[in-house]
């Protein structure tokens, strides 16, 4: 039990002392995660509402497999990563395995079918009615996407939370495309691997409290963004 | 519409703001190692001093000494700091290395509970210690991760004619640090590298039962893998790397490094010694 006393110590020395290589490391993951969700949403947003609106065949098949996509194992994902980004692999004349953009790639593999799930299930729980509604008080195709997303900006902005959450805390893949190198892609949750192999619990422990407290403080101001009025 | 433009300049801020330090390419060298010499802190202090003195930037990939040497036949790294030396002669002769030299090494030591079930203190050699768990069933914990540490503990189970296999044989899968923990919660005995068990001794309840063995010398080479089997490799940074290890300033930090935290050195530097001084062929 102390360990977990002590964990919780060091976390605060750490942020309250501001530790040069913890601040580095939480800023990566940050950055990261956040332009891998970026990225997802870019992609997932428009592709979700194509799937939720859009009548063509296939689109039973298309959606199940989004949301298979979305329980992609991330280790699953960093291995096909670092197969093509390797130096044997077809991209590796790119120099891209063990970089911080290496490990946006994954994650944004692992983020954009949560994204472009969520957003088409939040479309489709709108009234089907909605759409003839808007499109008869004369609204341009364009206008009533526009219209729906704000509609359903709740479980849309759930969706991109839903996809940072996904990212931000995984290991397997920011692992094995980052590497886990000191002062380069070494992030929160591969450095709390690092030091429970090295048996150090404590700093384990305060890393994982700061990457909650991350999360926390990610989830609260799109929370904030999302209740804030209509 | 407001907020999603707000959200979206916050994502390209963070976009442009990861894309500002880039090194160049060329400069770019990756070290395949094993988890052993990243876990005791010792390329903490070496790369750092390598890449000012050289102004390469190195990437350090700490996985098992099998796939390492795996990266390296694969042309995924530059440079190997590895331990197995039957292994490391294999992948010489494949052709897949260029350069070979010495560095150092630390020893491996047997440690167990104090109580000590099968009676291995004392015992005469490694093979004898080996042969005493395997008939007394007493729990042994193995890395099982085809490491420089597994492989050297498969060696000896051969050379004491034992198969270890059964209920008292337990198999992480996972690094030295993780691998003492689950030795400690099963009070079993294992093989450990002194550096790790130093840098993990307090808060654990085992004890060194067996050292000093000849055949316990864990002895880490590093390789330059072979720019002609891999044309796309860093050559000229895998040598400096190379000739940076066995430099005497540098084997001086290794002979220093630990003393301060241990009371005692975590790595015995051997650039000017030679295979066979260690015993090895």
């Amino acid at each position: 039990m102390d360990v977990i006393w002590e964990g919780i110590i060091e976390a605060l020395r750490l942020m309250l002392q501001g530790d040069p290589e913890v601040w580095q490391i939480t800023l990566l993951s940050l950055q990261v995660s956040g332009i891998a969700t970026g990225i997802s949403l870019v992609i997932g947003l428009p592709l979700g509402t194509w799937l939720a609106l859009g009548l063509f065949r296939g689109k039973g098949c298309f959606l199940s497999l989004i949301n298979t996509g979305m329980a992609l194992p991330p280790v699953v994902v960093g291995l096909w990563v670092s197969i093509f980004l390797w130096r044997s692999g077809p991209l590796g004349d790119l120099h891209l395995i063990y970089t911080p953009t290496a490990m946006v790639i994954a994650q944004t593999i692992i983020a954009a079918p949560v994204v472009t799930g969520l957003t088409a299930a939040a479309l489709q729980q709108l009234d089907p009615r909605l759409q003839l509604q808007l499109l008869g008080l004369g609204a341009s195709r364009r206008q009533m996407v526009f219209a729906l997303w704000r509609e359903a900006r709740l479980p849309l902005l759930a969706a991109l939370m839903a996809g940072f959450g996904a990212v931000i805390s995984e290991v397997g893949a920011s692992m094995m495309v980052g590497g886990n190198i000191r002062h380069q892609t070494r992030v929160l949750t591969t450095a709390t691997v690092l030091e429970t192999g090295k048996g150090n619990f404590a700093l384990a422990i305060a890393l994982g409290f700061i990457l909650l407290l991350l999360a926390y403080m990610v989830n609260m101001l799109l929370t904030w963004i999302q209740q804030r009025d209509g | 519409m407001r907020k999603l433009t707000f959200i979206l300049t916050l994502f390209f801020v963070l976009v442009l703001s990861a894309c500002a330090p880039a090194a160049p390419v060329v400069k770019d060298m990756i070290l395949a190692t094993t988890t052993s010499t990243q876990d005791s802190g010792l390329l903490d202090v070496l790369v750092p001093e390598f890449e000012k003195q050289s102004g390469y930037v190195v990437k350090t990939i700490a996985v098992g000494t099998g796939q390492a040497l795996q990266m390296g036949e694969e042309c995924n790294a530059d440079v190997l700091l590895v331990h197995a030396p039957a292994s490391e002669v294999a992948f010489m002769e494949k052709g897949a290395g260029k350069e070979r030299m010495l560095v150092m090494h630390n020893d491996f030591i047997i440690i167990g509970s104090p109580e000590d079930p099968a009676g291995i203190k004392g015992a005469a050699s490694t093979e004898e210690a080996f042969q005493l768990i395997a008939e007394a069933q007493a729990p042994f914990v193995s890395r099982g991760d085809d490491s420089g540490t597994h492989k050297a503990e498969l060696a000896l189970w051969k050379k004491a004619g034992v198969t270890p296999e059964g209920d008292w044989y337990i198999e992480t899968g996972q690094g030295m640090g993780a691998t003492l923990k689950v030795a400690d919660e099963k009070d079993a005995y294992t093989l450990t590298d002194r550096a790790t068990y130093l840098a993990n001794k307090e808060g654990l309840g085992l004890e060194i039962l067996l050292e000093g063995d000849a055949a316990l010398l864990n002895v880490y080479h590093v390789i330059s893998v072979n720019p002609t089997a891999c044309p796309k490799v860093n050559e000229e940074g895998a040598l400096a790397f190379a000739r940076f290890l066995t430099d005497p300033e540098t084997q001086k930090t290794i002979s220093e490094f630990g003393v301060d935290q241990y009371g005692e050195p975590l790595f015995f530097p051997d650039a000017d010694k030679t295979d066979a001084d260690l015993g090895l062929p």
